[in-house]
């Protein structure tokens, strides 16, 4: 009597309903996700000095961007705007003129960046962003005169990536702070 | 012309469906692995500025957040110019220094990613870079958003 009634009760559950529980789930994963990949200017800062003299760099060798509170900037002693700096970074590192005020080598040129304590931080971006974009373009000139490839497309790590990188190190310096 | 009309009325026309609730599993699990809940709350206000010449970061798990900015009030407003790091504003600038040392020693390639509001005054950002100088943790993103043409 109770086998007949339990045969009985066995069903099957309905699964065509599983497709729109699923896809609800989808959306709300869809909606939530948000692939964002970190993006930005990427720096490494120089270590704290100790007491140990920095070694002696020629004036020639060192372009100095200062910019002021209110955003101006100057470059070596001239008043220069915003448009100028990739341009005048990359005649400087180049130097292609072998111009005695300008930089010895690639090597040997540094960039330096000193903004006033209340310069706003975008300002500062832009100039970073215009010195990294004038390497960048020395670099891809240089890869895509050697490899025949823009400096982009060689591989991490590479070989050819290195000896680019070793001829156009990028020396970015950020200046001590003043004091007070 | 019979003749055709007969041969089209012959085939089937049904999409089998019976695999669909597979592919959006599938979908559903791939998106479910790839979602990332936030997991800091925003207690200072930060819009990002922009740059042309970007590089992405890979590997998200060697990053480490800085937030810059003005200081989330109740109401909507905004208070003077803070630092965050993970949930809690920090107050003494000198901390800084210990806490991104301790991150570091867990992390030695540590990444520092500097994420600051625009408006912020260089004088803040100049202080957070001295303390991580310190810290000996040096490679720092300043992060940005591709500059729309």
């Amino acid at each position: 009597m109770f086998k007949n009634k339990r045969s009985r009760e066995m069903g099957e559950i309905n699964g065509s309903s599983l497709a729109d529980i699923a896809f609800l789930l989808l959306i709300f994963f869809l909606v939530v996700t948000t692939i964002d990949i970190d993006t930005g200017i990427g720096l490494v800062l120089p270590p704290i000095p100790d007491d140990i003299e920095p070694p002696p760099v020629h004036e020639r060798n060192m372009m100095r961007i200062l910019v002021n509170a209110s955003g101006m900037i100057q470059m070596d002693d001239d008043p220069v705007s915003v448009v100028e700096v990739k341009q005048r970074v990359k005649d400087f590192i180049d130097n292609p003129t072998n111009d005695v005020n300008l930089a010895e080598s690639p090597q040997d040129a540094i960039v330096s960046i000193k903004t006033d304590r209340a310069t706003e931080y975008n300002i500062y971006i832009d100039m970073l962003d215009e010195v990294t974009g004038a390497y960048n373009e020395l670099r891809d000139a240089a890869s895509q005169a050697q490899f025949g490839v823009p400096y982009s497309s060689l591989d991490d790590d590479s070989e050819q990536q290195d000896l680019i990188r070793e001829q156009y190190p990028k020396q970015l310096s950020i200046a001590e702070p003043d004091e007070g | 012309m019979a003749h055709f009309q007969k041969k089209s009325a012959k085939t089937k026309q049904d999409v089998p469906t019976s695999a669909m609730p597979d592919i959006v599993f599938m979908l559903l699990i791939f998106f479910m692995v790839t979602t990332v809940l936030r997991e800091v709350e925003l207690r200072v206000q930060i819009q990002y500025t922009d740059a042309e010449n970007i590089e992405k970061i890979e590997q998200k798990r060697l990053i480490s957040y800085i937030y810059i900015g003005p200081e989330r009030l109740d109401g909507g407003q905004l208070g003077d110019t803070k630092v965050q790091i993970d949930d809690a504003l920090i107050e003494d600038m000198g901390a800084i220094r210990t806490l991104m040392y301790d991150k570091l020693l867990d992390e030695p390639r540590l990444i520092v990613s500097l994420r600051v509001d625009h408006e912020t005054e260089m004088g803040v950002v100049t202080d957070v870079q001295q303390e991580l100088r310190h810290a000996e943790t040096r490679r720092i993103n300043y992060s940005t958003l591709r500059q729309q043409e």
